[in-house]
């Protein structure tokens, strides 16, 4: 486990900043993750003082502290009516409640995660991670950026006309996905995420217009297939590339046609 | 560094390593219901309540802890009792390591869902993990208790 000399409840998100600069130092969410590590800081930073734990709705977005745990995500009434229950559905088989209760959507969002069902769900609706200094950038934007000492503070879902599908395949519930799929159609537009390749999840969009006369079963298949051949994917003990590749055209297919309400 | 906690409805002070977990906290205490067993955030048999929230406390810094309130199965043994016979019933305790864990989780479930479906219970117990019983068992143990109220 992580060992430190410090701990600092961080009064404000400058002194937490401040703090954060130094190599020596950590920002900890949940800290279920990072606790796995033998690394030893100097000191560590916690945010849990700052209201970073709230949900916030408005007419034109929900805004979602960097605190506020995968629980609360997946038991949000007002964000999972908006997802279609995609969101609960992602992060239900993520450990168990109580590991829930700790991980932060902050921490998860941070970490970039290659096995990551809320990256891989948050990336199919119009989501924005807002930064303490480096001002707002889009999640797909800020899942390519290189780790920097900067702060998460609030994730951002701008509400639009929003139909969500989530899928994932588990050896066993509680066990990493083997692979992760998030299908939506957002003011008409289809965002397809496809993560736990496993590396972090990948964002894609209908380019070639295959599903623009809408889904059927046909347009849905032919989707599926195209995109197994563009999501690049990888070997490890949970299965193989090839294994992966199989499950990305029948997970895309499966979650397309429940999108079109097919199934 | 200085913690003031409420542990199992008494107020207490300590001095603790900034680093300490609560899990460790707690053992200290005398806390023995609390156990170990993988350490990396999965199995559920160091569950406690936060306040009213289970988590893992391997995996809660005990600094966390300043100014709430903690509550282990030692400070539940009222609630327990209301059901663990029916588990014991269906020989579901078996060795009776994850017991504890997996007690504190159902009180959480039946607190929050005080009539779940057989999936709600195999579901909000996902993280208590047991590797004698098969689950089958702990889930016959709590339908029979849900039932046997339902019939009073």
């Amino acid at each position: 486990m992580i060992t430190f000399q410090k701990y600092v409840k961080a009064e404000n998100l400058e002194e937490a900043y401040t703090l954060n600069q130094s190599k020596n130092n950590k920002i900890v969410g949940g800290m279920l993750w990072m606790r796995l590590s033998t690394a030893n800081y100097n000191t560590v930073i916690d945010l849990s003082g700052l209201g970073l734990d709230k949900i916030e709705e408005n007419e034109t977005c929900f805004k979602i502290g960097a605190m506020v745990t995968l629980r609360a995500l997946e038991t949000n009434k007002s964000l999972n009516d908006y997802t279609n229950n995609a969101v609960s559905t992602a992060l239900k088989d993520i450990i168990g409640v109580q590991f829930r209760n700790l991980a932060t959507v902050g921490g998860t969002i941070w970490g970039r995660y290659g096995f990551s069902d809320v990256l891989t769900v948050l990336l199919t609706l119009d989501t924005y991670v807002e930064l303490y200094k480096g001002g707002t950038v889009s999640l797909a934007e800020f899942a390519s950026m290189k780790y920097d000492r900067d702060i998460i503070t609030n994730i951002i879902i701008n509400k639009k006309a929003c139909k969500c599908v989530y899928d994932s395949v588990r050896i066993q519930r509680t066990d990493f996905p083997v692979l992760t799929c998030a299908v939506s159609r957002l003011d008409g537009e289809y965002r397809i995420a496809v993560g736990a390749r496993p590396a972090k999840a990948r964002l894609y969009g209908d380019d070639e217009a295959v599903l623009a006369s809408g889904i059927t079963n046909e347009s849905a298949a032919l989707f599926a297939e195209k995109l197994a051949k563009q999501v690049p994917t990888y070997s490890n003990n949970r299965g193989s590339a090839a294994y992966r590749s199989q499950l990305v055209k029948v997970l895309t297919e499966r979650n397309l046609i429940k999108l079109g309400g097919l199934m | 560094m200085d913690i003031t906690l409420t542990l199992n409805g008494k107020k207490i002070t300590d001095q603790i390593d900034p680093d300490l977990t609560l899990f460790d906290y707690l053992r200290s205490k005398n806390c023995y219901s609390v156990k170990c067993g993988c350490e990396t955030s999965n199995c559920g048999l160091c569950t406690v309540f936060f306040d009213e929230t289970p988590v893992l406390s391997c995996s809660v810094l005990a600094v966390r802890a300043n100014g709430h309130k903690i509550t282990t199965l030692e400070g539940l043994q009222d609630e327990a009792s209301e059901f663990i016979g029916f588990i014991a019933d269906q020989g579901a305790d078996q060795c009776g390591f994850c017991n504890p864990g997996f007690v504190m989780n159902t009180i959480a479930l039946l607190r929050e869902n005080p009539d779940p479906t057989d999936d709600e219970i195999r579901q909000f117990l996902a993280g208590n993990l047991c590797r004698c019983s098969g689950y089958e068992g702990q889930l016959r143990g709590i339908r029979t208790f849900l039932d046997s109220k339902k019939s009073r």
